[in-house]
């Protein structure tokens, strides 16, 4: 099998030749570092490419193998990592200057959990600064290129992992989600993006932006490896205070039993306010051919108001700014990253600031002033006391939807890939990209999105909304929809 | 400018207090209140620290549930309603030694709160009402280095050790206390020792003032009578329980001053120096932080059991002024007696040597006599003398035996407080046991009688009374050791008198 072949197979074929032997993990992780050597400087979706210590891990799943070792069903296969997740001794900037060159002593729960299973991970992948954004237009260290199109973004903030599979870089990668940065850019490069169940994965090394809503998931060019990477970063962490002490759904038998096309006694939800005015024409088409598809494998559709949904953008933009203004205050430069200014003269006052000057990029900055102002003493209720009701409230409309439905859909995003730049001058058109997936992440639901069609050559996402801990219903959906549309493969780069 | 204060008794006659006080507790749990990280007082700077205590990037705090338990325990022995449900807050503000550049602490959802603590000042009774009493985590220490006062002004450098960043803190804040008058600086340092004594009796810290594991800030204000409360000031820096007497004495003839000129009392924090019993001012509130607090996402909320505090509040022990009053009873004490026990701070002291067998009356003539007398010179803590009550119980034990004498004791206890070894055991190795065998003192009275033969033609002629001479000699030359009623008894029968 040529190298080319081992980066157009998805992680369950992988893992398949690994065990059986006809493929070695460091075959396979060659081919892949091959592929990034040879697109990525168009792409852009990597910061960081750990050669050495993939095929470090890549040799000692070989090993085990030649041991006579069971193993598990990801071992020897690639992944790419958000650089929102600390790696020992692998560079984690964040996609921000105040952080380069900043070389973490511990590992994330997730990606310890990765490297048990013998996954390899390949690299960091590029992200707007701090998870900030929806095109990782706002990294520190250039955009990423959609692999579809190189002149458009890739969404945001995780574009750096979904581009990466888009371009056939690595099968699986791992994303964060506080809005919509696994799910959104998922839908505009055609690839598979879930965000688990607040609480279902856990957040121990994960940079944080906004912690109660920051939720890692992972991605994967197919509902079925995107299952079994969420098997595998899933389950409870005595580390994170705020994870769930459950097992993790079986996502794994959910996808096996979607991709079966039988969606008979499912019932869903389109939610009414997502599918009126505000999506383009060509993502509204792709979505109403889908719910038709879903209709003729069983599915029942009807329609859901969830009134609270049209303040879940305003909400969020208090709530995660809020909890951002107190998160970023640690990159001070007194402990770690970019330190700027400290001459001998100047006051630790003015270290401090000239650091988080120039360490900062211009999303960052208005984010922490918006947080800082609505968390300020005679604010505070009219702002972030505020959003929270509202935060109540849209998670009433889901408890509520989910009394007469299984899972909610709506398209992920109101419109497909822009081209760079059309959006940074008015922050407001780029919020608008997270308008669907923001009250997911409100309630602590989990959501996917699945590419469901293309709208003038370029991809469009179906998301599924379900019940907090019943994820596996909508890797059920997900896997259904996937068996009828197929899944889709960019212009050769 | 030097202006004359007025004199306390004439302020106090005008003018009356309000006192509020803000305590801080560390509490001894073996680990950080976030994290695994080691508790223990000293080592090296920045080696108790991991992810977490240092606020890296990623790290996320895990509550530790024995702060929780002592926390609930001292509400409980401070009479306080316990939250069924409450938050954890973050205070935002910027500093160096603390490592997120917010601190996790408790808002306006305390864990504990209303509840009231009992002080006696002067043999009455005065109730403190206890506003909060909530958990938090300590911070780093910064050491300024290169300038002369230790002060960062004239610093070059600026080192901080994050070991005592996350060491659980337990805050207890006052109501105010109005209605004191001139007893408000005995009434705040009767509530503290209390408060600390309470604490001890818990088990849950050692509440040391000079090791910072306990800290005070007084808040003091001065109203005319049937005016309404004046402004406050907060004096930080006071690290003893005398320290407390004197900073609310202080604040107090200073405020009296600045209203006597006319002047009006800026809500500040000052700062009191152990040396000059002053208050200095510190940071002003027109740089005042606005600290956003804002519920911890980090951490689920705290809903403790009811059956489980209720556990918690059975398994109290006797508060200290009840069980000093029921100690005071069993040893026979009259109040002023009691009252030196107390001031030396040997209750516990005198209740374990008592418990290990030594009558009342021998347990405290050893701690209020020879070891009181030590620690005041040493300047050490009593309890931390050297010796244990099981020690001076032992001690004690060989005086009853008479295999000690008073003088011999003394010796063998200032080898026990050096650190020699067990009192038997001193008094083994050094040979300091009491000779009253007839046939070992024999020798040194011939010895004595003839080098003395004037006196012992004396008491050979009859006068008995001289036979003290022959003694002292006998004495002198067995270094004290020889029984000195058997030697006597010796010399008589020598000299057949």
């Amino acid at each position: 099998m040529t190298q080319t072949d081992l980066t157009r197979l998805t992680a369950t074929q992988i893992a398949g030749l690994v065990a059986s032997g006809a493929a070695s993990a460091v075959e396979v992780t060659r081919a892949h570092l091959d592929r990034i050597a040879a697109v990525d400087d168009r792409v852009n979706a990597f910061l960081h490419v750990d050669t050495e210590g993939a095929l470090a891990a890549a040799a000692a799943v070989d090993a085990r193998r030649a041991a006579g070792e069971e193993l598990g069903p990801l071992a020897g296969v690639p992944v790419a990592v958000k650089d929102v997740l600390t790696t020992k001794g692998v560079p984690t900037t964040v996609g921000s200057r105040i952080l380069e060159g900043w070389r973490p002593p511990y590992d994330s729960t997730i990606v310890q959990r990765l490297r048990a299973a013998g996954t390899v991970m390949l690299g960091k992948t590029n992200m707007d600064e701090f998870a900030m954004g929806s095109s990782t237009e706002y990294s520190a260290y250039g955009p990423t290129h959609n692999p579809w199109d190189l002149s458009r973004i890739p969404g945001g903030s995780g574009g750096g992992s979904s581009a990466a599979l888009a371009a056939y870089e690595a099968p699986l990668a791992i994303g964060s989600d506080t809005g919509g940065s696994i799910r959104q850019p998922g839908a505009v490069t055609g690839t598979v993006g879930a965000k688990p169940t607040y609480g279902g994965t856990s957040r121990y090394g994960l940079v944080a932006f906004s912690s109660s809503l920051d939720t890692p998931g992972p991605c994967a060019r197919n509902v079925l490896d995107a299952a079994l990477l969420h098997e595998v970063i899933g389950g409870h962490d005595p580390r994170d205070s705020t994870s769930i002490p459950q097992p993790v759904p079986d996502v794994v038998a959910a996808a096996r039993l979607g991709a079966t096309g039988d969606l008979t006694g499912v019932k869903l939800g389109i939610v009414t306010e997502f599918v009126g005015e505000g999506a383009e024409p060509g993502v509204m088409a792709a979505f109403r051919e889908s719910v038709d598809a879903l209709a003729k494998l069983g599915a029942e559709i009807v329609e859901v108001s969830c009134p609270h949904f049209r303040y879940a953008l305003p909400a969020y933009y208090l709530i995660a700014p809020s909890e951002a203004s107190s998160n970023l205050a640690r990159f001070d430069g007194v402990r770690f990253g970019l330190r700027v200014g400290d001459d001998g003269n100047r006051s630790l006052e003015e270290v401090m600031s000239l650091t988080r000057e120039a360490g900062f990029g211009p999303e960052v900055k208005r984010r922490i002033m918006i947080g800082t102002y609505a968390l300020s003493s005679g604010y505070y209720d009219a702002y972030y006391g505020q959003a929270q009701k509202v935060r109540t409230l849209i998670t009433r409309d889901f408890t509520a939807a989910f009394e007469r439905v299984d899972a909610l859909i709506s398209p992920t995003t109101p419109f497909v890939a822009f081209p760079i730049g059309a959006r940074t001058a008015d922050p407001y058109q780029m919020y608008l990209a997270d308008l669907f997936t923001i009250p997911t992440n409100l309630y602590g639901g989990p959501g996917i999105s699945v590419p469901c069609g293309l709208s003038d050559g370029l991809p469009v996402g179906f998301q599924i909304m379900a019940p907090t801990m019943a994820d596996d219903r909508m890797y059920r959906v997900a896997a259904a929809l996937e068996s009828v549309v197929g899944t889709f493969t960019p212009p050769a780069l | 400018m030097t202006t004359t204060l007025p004199a306390y008794d004439e302020v106090v006659a005008r003018y009356e207090p309000v006192i509020g006080l803000e305590t801080h507790v560390e509490l001894g749990t073996n680990t950080k209140m976030f994290c695994g990280c080691p508790t223990d007082f000293g080592g090296e700077p920045n080696t108790r620290v991991c992810p977490v205590c240092l606020g890296l990037p990623g790290s996320l705090p895990v509550a530790n549930k024995a702060a929780i338990e002592a926390t609930i325990r001292i509400g409980l022995a401070l009479n306080c309603s316990i939250a069924e449900w409450c938050r954890f807050a973050r205070k935002n503000y910027f500093y160096p030694d603390m490592p997120k550049d917010f601190q996790i602490s408790q808002y306006d959802e305390p864990l504990c709160f209303e509840g009231y603590l009992d002080v006696e000042v002067d043999g009455e009774l005065v109730r403190i009402g206890i506003e909060r009493v909530h958990l938090e985590e300590d911070t780093g220490k910064t050491l300024h280095v290169g300038g002369a006062t230790g002060r960062i002004h004239g610093a070059t450098e600026s080192l901080v050790d994050y070991n005592r960043a996350g060491i659980p803190l337990v805050e207890i804040v006052t109501k105010p206390v109005p209605g004191t008058g001139a007893l408000a600086p005995e009434v705040a340092r009767a509530y503290v020792t209390e408060l600390r004594d309470v604490i001890r009796s818990l088990g849950v810290s050692d509440v040391r003032m000079e090791e910072g594991s306990l800290r005070c800030d007084v808040n003091t204000s001065l109203n005319l009578p049937g005016a309404q409360w004046g402004t406050r000031t907060e004096t930080k820096n006071v690290n003893s329980l005398r320290s407390v007497e004197r900073a609310v004495r202080s604040e107090i003839i200073r405020q009296a001053s600045v209203l006597d000129a006319g002047g009006r009392i800026t809500q500040e924090t000052r700062h009191f120096h152990e040396d000059t019993g002053d208050t200095t001012p510190g940071r002003s509130k027109e740089t005042a932080t606005d600290y956003r607090y804002f519920p911890e996402p980090d951490l689920v909320p705290l809903a403790p059991d009811t059956a489980w505090v209720a556990e918690l509040k059975a398994a109290l022990p006797e508060l200290p002024r009840l069980h000093r009053r029921r100690l005071q009873e069993q040893w026979g004490l009259s109040d002023a007696d009691m009252q030196s026990v107390l001031n030396a701070g040997a209750v516990e002291l005198i209740e374990q040597t008592v418990a290990a067998g030594a009558s009342p009356a021998a347990a405290r003539k050893w701690w209020l006599g020879e070891l009181s007398r030590r620690a005041n010179e040493t300047g050490v803590e009593l309890a931390d003398i050297g010796a244990t009550p099981a020690q001076v119980a032992e001690l004690q034990g060989l005086v009853d035996a008479g295999k000690l004498n008073d003088k011999l004791a003394r010796a063998v206890l200032e080898g026990v407080v050096t650190g020699e070894g067990s009192p038997t055991q001193i008094m083994t190795d050094r040979g300091l046991e009491v000779v009253s065998d007839t046939g070992a003192l024999t020798a040194a009275v011939d010895e004595a009688i003839a080098a003395n033969p004037d006196i012992a033609d004396k008491i050979r002629s009859g006068k008995v009374a001289a036979a003290g001479a022959l003694v002292g000699a006998v004495m002198k030359t067995t270094r004290g050791q020889a029984d000195a009623k058997t030697v006597r008894e010796l010399i008589l029968e020598r000299l057949g008198a």
